[in-house]
């Protein structure tokens, strides 16, 4: 989908570990316990695209997207941004290009400033404009994410959680970022809201075409907004591919799984509501601390051989799909049978 | 004694009869297939300082034996308040106004906080979003089980202990004799909650009420938990009042649906009916700004404006102002009631067969 050099950001074997536990055992044992958020993964994102990294809560993709925004520094691995290694401590310029927007927007906005402050002290520091120009560019942002003039005076408390997450995102694009990070954008607000956030981002990204990394666990979300999808499971990324071609035809057990898990408003085959079949996905994802052997999932897999639990499945692409990559050793052959 | 001789048989079956509660003689008790439950124009009221609330304004729907009622709709459309009414368990400024509350055919509104602790978790129980704030922290797990059979059902300690490894065995907690001494924290979310399902199982309730029960966790253990829901529907003939304001998950569990806005019910029935042919505009609203998996659409249709205030509702019907079909009549006083439809479905909305329209020219061009 994306031919090589065409990658805006990079990562290369990237991993976040966090140590947990007193330091005292740690050094009774000669290592701290780690606890591995983000355990190797590969990341490319290229300019003007959507891309989507879902999984469930403990996958990893939080961690990873605070990474690659720079607002965590990593154990292994790098980050290249338009082919430049970044260095842990970023520049003023480089933070500028990466910016976030976060889950909740009832904490991720200063309560004590008001909105037209809040833009106004960015734009000063990273002078974004000339000063004589920073209120109407301020006013400008607030248009573009469907507020009036007036918000400008007005304090985060004052407005709804849908209205405080246009805020937010008026706040990420007033540094005219070249890639745009949201994380959860629209799981804290009500269904009826949630639309609105979601048409917001797809105009803003075909008006200022920056690249967008959208964070969730939504599959529905994703499918609406993003081109390529990421699954990520226990800090690896186990599927990659087109959204539409991972959607159609998932490749890892996982994403099957996950798929399998969405309710829906028609339930698939006709089923009765409160049906008798069994569990998309049968137990729970384990903890990082004690990362399988072998494949991450077989412990939940229905399919899980001998092989599984001896060898680690790299992320290998479909036959005649190179962009459509699946971590399980026995991903593409049931493609690769029913091939013409 | 005489209580432990009766809990005996209780234990053993699904079900132990109809019990005659504190309640009095209950004349739907014997009737099979009757509704366990019945609201009947239920108001509640919560005083602040802006005004009184109210959080719910009329509410009528029943639930039959065996049966899983949604109750679906947006922050502050009343959905929980409706649900902590049943229970007796409102905040201490909120009050049912008017209405009644009919367990198998007895009222609950008039009662006592001493007579409703002897229906609370043995006829009717309650399963939380948040089972960490709602399970005991420093309790064993098979000890809070093993609680509501002691004190309701006045089971021996080893009976209630045997009781609650039956039931978490029944819920899909491996290795319970293990997990049994085990406190909460031990627990992932999604076994927390299980350990929540076997608790308000213990004492073989008729209804039990959810708040939310699957809002925190991940898709693949909500996916679990409905379906261990809906197999103890089926086995035991537990009766479920489900709210959330997740249209799907309703869709997965519950045979009908009550949509809530603005502290009313706008749409009542069958829930594929409800969810799959909406006959009011809220609801055709919910359906069609939601994202759908298994398809992309151009672009997604919200609803505009935002919910009302239930200090001083709008006149008429509360959804008039965000809707597109409003019309003169749909301003006037008092709100537009619940009107039956063919098939057993009802609508608030005088011009539901607007609803048809939209949704036949959203198909046609498929």
């Amino acid at each position: 989908m994306t031919g090589p050099g065409a990658e805006l950001l990079s990562a290369r074997g990237i991993a976040v570990w966090f140590p947990v536990g007193s330091a005292v055992t740690a050094r009774l044992r000669h290592r701290p316990r780690l606890l591995r958020a983000v355990d190797g993964v590969d990341l490319d994102l290229a300019r003007g695209e959507a891309l989507a990294l879902v999984g469930e809560s403990g996958s990893g993709k939080s961690t990873l997207a605070l990474a690659l925004a720079g607002l965590r520094p990593v154990n292994r691995g790098s980050i290249t941004y338009d082919g430049r290694p970044l260095p842990t401590r970023r520049s003023r310029a480089d933070r500028r290009r990466i910016q976030i927007v976060f889950q909740d927007p009832y904490s991720s906005l200063n309560p004590r400033l008001t909105v037209g402050g809040m833009l106004r002290e960015l734009i000063a520091v990273h002078k974004v404009v000339p000063p004589r120009e920073q209120a109407a560019f301020a006013a400008e942002l607030l248009r573009l994410v469907g507020l009036g003039e007036d918000a400008l005076r007005a304090y985060p408390r004052q407005f709804s959680g849908g209205q405080r997450q246009r805020v937010a995102i008026a706040r990420a694009l007033a540094l005219r970022p070249e890639v745009l990070v949201a994380d959860e954008p629209v799981s804290a607000l009500d269904v009826s809201v949630q639309a609105t956030i979601l048409n917001l981002l797809a105009d803003l990204r075909r008006e200022l075409g920056p690249s967008l990394l959208l964070i969730s666990h939504n599959l529905a979300v994703v499918r609406h907004l993003c081109d390529r999808t990421a699954v990520m499971y226990l800090g690896r990324i186990v599927e990659v591919g087109p959204t539409e071609r991972l959607f159609t035809s998932p490749a890892h057990p996982y994403t099957r799984g996950l798929l399998a898990a969405i309710p829906r408003l028609a339930p698939a085959g006709g089923q009765e509501p409160g049906g008798t079949a069994g569990p998309a996905v049968a137990g729970d994802m384990p903890s990082a601390l004690s990362v399988p052997s072998g494949c991450r999932f077989r412990t939940r897999c229905p399919h899980a051989r001998e092989r599984c639990a001896a060898e680690d499945p790299a992320l290998a692409s479909a036959p005649g799909e190179p962009g459509h990559l699946a971590a399980c050793h026995f991903a593409f052959e049931g493609i690769a049978a029913g091939a013409p | 004694m005489s209580r432990e001789g009766a809990g005996t048989d209780g234990a053993g079956g699904i079900r132990g009869g109809a019990g005659t509660g504190p309640g009095g003689a209950a004349p739907g008790a014997a009737a099979p297939g009757g509704p366990v439950l019945q609201l009947r124009d239920l108001k509640v009221r919560i005083a602040t300082r802006r005004g009184l609330v109210r959080a719910v304004d009329g509410v009528s729907l029943e639930v039959a034996r065996g049966e899983a009622v949604g109750l679906v709709g947006e922050s502050g459309s009343g959905k929980s308040m409706t649900l902590r009414a049943i229970l007796g368990v409102l905040p201490p400024e909120a009050r049912v106004t008017a209405g009644q509350i009919l367990l198998d055919g007895a009222d609950l509104v008039p009662l006592s906080q001493a007579d409703l602790n002897r229906i609370r978790g043995r006829k009717i129980s309650m399963i939380f979003q948040e089972p960490m704030s709602a399970l005991n922290p420093v309790m064993r797990v098979g000890h809070q089980i093993a609680e509501g059979p002691r004190v309701h059902l006045g089971y021996s300690r080893s009976k209630a202990a045997e009781r609650a490894l039956d039931l978490m065995r029944r819920v899909g907690i491996p290795d319970p004799e293990r997990r049994y001494r085990a406190y909460p924290h031990e627990f992932s979310g999604g076994m927390r909650q299980r350990v929540m399902i076997a608790i308000a199982l213990s004492c073989d309730p008729e209804v039990i009420l959810c708040d939310e029960p699957t809002t925190a966790l991940d898709v693949t253990i909500q996916d679990q938990i409905l379906r261990l829901l809906a197999r103890l529907c089926r086995e035991s003939g537990v009766s479920l009042v489900f709210v959330t304001h997740d249209l799907p998950v309703v869709a997965q569990l519950c045979q009908r649906v009550a949509v809530m806005y603005g502290g009313q019910i706008a749409e009542w029935g069958d829930v594929r009916d409800v969810l799959l042919d909406p006959r009011h505009p809220y609801t055709l609203g919910l359906v069609r700004s939601a994202p759908d998996v298994d398809e992309v659409r151009e672009s997604l249709v919200a609803i505009p404006g935002s919910p009302p205030s239930l200090v001083s509702p709008p006149p008429g019907c509360r959804f008039h102002p965000r809707c597109a079909f409003a019309e003169e009549d749909c301003r006037a006083e008092p709100p537009p009631p619940l009107r039956e439809l063919p098939g057993g479905r009802r609508t608030a909305c005088l011009h539901h067969e607007r609803c048809e329209d939209v949704l036949a020219t959203e198909r046609s061009p498929r």
